[in-house]
């Protein structure tokens, strides 16, 4: 049994348009059930950060034309959907003239970058201290060290970015509070930007990854520790071969694998701890956008931004759910 | 998450019998005891806080301002004041008394919520367990579909536009996301369970079903649950702060996720007011690292196989 069935690729398929379905749903329906008028509450902001608007009603008529206020609610779900799923979020309410996705293009390339940097660090850093801690070789001072590192987990990386950038930005100076890179730099492939990137990188990256790796090492430990007294490993180890290659050929190889579904029920909680951990370090992505957009009440803005990242998160979970059964055949597939 | 690896542990072998004497309780490990006491504190301050000091001070303009702890200076030179021993905000609010406030409302944001899914997982994980079928798979479609969804995303979009005033909708709201996981794991666990000995052995002796669930079922899955419990408690009042923080959620309500997000929004750390930010930031720590050593010392009492991993 196991193996990649059509039963199951179908259910996850049906599941990740479900999950994108039942999002899109909520978001149409929050908008409709909020009190007052959303079309009103753009021209009250707007007339209380410009002072006057001239022909309010006409702004407030023309915008509803725009967005199909006047349509019956079935006719305004549907051309929601159309208008969702083609990323059409129409303009965004404080940088109005652009469009909501022009914006998230501009942001995704960098969360998308700091994500990548991110979760490889968390999920090798993560494995290696988990099997160490299991491992019966491992030397005594280190099977104490590690637990001590994991006193960090499941704080929130907010909290722990708040603390990096106090201590070793603001009071220590080694690395700049805020942004992606330096002031008044271009985007380019000198060496020069690419250090300014990696300095400016360091402190996001670091408070994503001291938070997240434990439950890695968590949840490898507990693998580890049911591939000891297989009789495969009594084999290996009677035949004498090198521990370091028993521990990675034998015991990791095997534990590992588990560890991969636990990415797409990580992933929930990395998103949305990357997306904060941008906004306090204002860093060029997704979390600042978000963030500047609540604060502005640019409520185009942020639908189309969270849609674009549950969206995403989806994705990411579909591929996982559809590659994990390819590298780890023993598994059968209904989930239990 | 350790919930997880205490259900594959499981299935191995019971270890023998007669190991859980009196000095052997494995209720009382070490990582169980510190996380209770830990959280227990801050209830404890949330209790006998309000008897000893004025709560009142939590709210703006009740004291001088920008006060730094006693023993340290602000930027402008000012020493501390000893009736304010903590310091105070840029709007006059009392650190002592904020904190005495926002940690119980923070960590009763993540209790509420974390019991309302509890609740809902109980329901649905007992339905989707006994009575299989289209309840079945139904409910498993919804939690699938739930788990998938990031929830701090969804929060955002739903209280930018209609703003939440009161914890209670808060926990709530919160609680949409904290049923999946302990239906799933009562689901597994009744079905594994439903074909055991003692089981089959109450339903001939013709046990109603609810007593079947709740007599001989409950007890069983007591510490998993527990530990469901305590990671959706830790999750709850983490989507909490990252929504205080993002300046979502209650905003008269004194909380440690709007204590931080008030001390971010008045730039706290570059004008080197580190209490505004760092106080509360602590008590989170506090919160967190406990909730954090219950679930390891629930997931001990779990899964013995782990004790002894342990103890090695």
């Amino acid at each position: 049994m196991g193996g990649l069935t059509l039963n199951y690729i179908i259910r996850r398929v049906i599941i990740f348009l479900l999950t994108v379905w039942v999002s899109i749903t909520i978001i149409f329906l929050v908008a409709r059930l909020a009190p007052g008028d959303p079309i009103s509450a753009m021209v009250a902001q707007a007339s209380a950060s410009m002072g006057v608007v001239e022909n309010q009603d006409a702004i407030i008529e023309g915008w509803k034309e725009y967005f199909g206020l006047n349509d019956p609610i079935p006719v305004q779900y549907v051309k929601f959907l159309g208008n969702l799923l083609t990323f059409n979020f129409g303009p965004s309410l404080i940088a109005f003239p652009a469009q909501v996705n022009e914006l998230i293009a501009r942001a995704l390339p960098w969360s998308i970058g700091l994500g990548l940097v991110t979760l490889p660090l968390i999920f090798f850093i993560g494995n290696l201290f988990g099997a160490l801690l299991a491992w019966r070789r491992t030397p005594g001072p280190l099977k104490a060290f590690i637990p001590m590192t994991m006193i960090f987990t499941s704080l929130p990386s907010v909290l722990a970015g708040l603390v990096f950038i106090f201590v070793f930005a603001f009071r220590m100076k080694l690395f700049p509070i805020s942004g992606p890179f330096g002031r008044g730099m271009q985007p380019s492939f000198t060496i020069e930007f690419i250090s300014s990137l990696i300095h400016h990188g360091i402190l996001p990256v670091a408070s994503l990854v001291i938070v997240s790796f434990g439950f890695w090492t968590l949840g490898m430990r507990g693998m580890m520790v049911t591939t000891e007294g297989e009789d495969y490993m009594t084999l290996a180890d009677a035949k004498g071969l090198p521990p370091f290659y028993v521990l990675y050929r034998y015991q990791v190889r095997n534990a590992i694998l588990p560890q991969v579904t636990a990415l797409a029920i990580a992933l929930r909680t990395l998103v949305a701890g990357q997306i904060l951990v941008e906004a306090i370090f204002s860093y060029r992505g997704i979390g600042t956008l978000i963030y500047t957009s609540i604060r502005n009440q640019d409520y185009n803005t942020i639908q189309g931004t969270s849609f674009v990242v549950i969206l995403f998160t989806a994705v990411s979970v579909l591929i996982i759910d559809l590659i994990y059964p390819l590298i780890d055949p023993r598994i059968s597939l209904e989930g239990n | 998450m350790g919930a997880a690896t205490g259900q594959t542990a499981s299935l191995a072998a019971p270890r023998k019998a007669g190991r859980l004497n009196r000095f052997d309780n494995p209720w009382l490990n070490i990582k169980l005891v510190v996380g209770v006491i830990m959280v227990g504190s801050i209830i404890l301050m949330g209790i006998i806080g309000p008897m000893l000091r004025d709560i009142d001070l939590a709210y703006v303009g009740r004291s001088p301002l920008n006060l730094p702890p006693v023993g340290f200076e602000n930027m402008r030179g000012e020493e501390g004041d000893p009736m304010h021993p903590l310091g105070t905000d840029n709007s006059g609010r009392d650190m002592l008394s904020l904190i005495i406030v926002g940690a119980p409302n923070s960590l009763l944001v993540g209790f509420v919520a974390a019991g309302f899914g509890m609740l809902g997982g109980i329901i649905l994980g007992f339905s989707s367990g006994f009575l299989g079928g289209m309840v079945d798979d139904i409910i498993r479609l919804s939690a699938d579909i739930t788990i998938t969804i990031p929830s701090l995303l969804v929060l955002i979009v739903i209280q930018s536009l209609i703003p939440v005033q009161s914890l209670l909708v808060m926990a709530v709201l919160l609680s949409l996301f904290a049923w999946p996981q302990p239906t799933r794991l009562i689901r597994a666990q009744v079905m594994s369970m439903r074909e055991s000995g003692y089981v089959k052995m109450a339903q001939l002796s013709g046990v109603p079903t609810s007593s079947i669930m709740f007599r001989e079922m409950m007890p069983n899955l007591l510490p998993y649950l527990a530990a469901s419990f305590i990671g959706n408690t830790t999750g709850s009042i983490l989507a909490a702060v990252g929504l205080e923080i993002l300046g979502l959620g209650p905003q008269r309500l004194p909380t440690l996720g709007r204590t931080i997000q008030n001390a971010i929004d008045n730039s706290g750390i570059l004008r080197d007011m580190w209490w505004w930010w760092g106080l509360p930031t602590i008590i989170l720590i506090v919160i967190f690292i406990g909730l954090l050593l219950i679930n390891l010392g629930l997931d001990e009492v779990a899964n013995p196989r782990l004790r002894k991993a342990t103890r090695q």
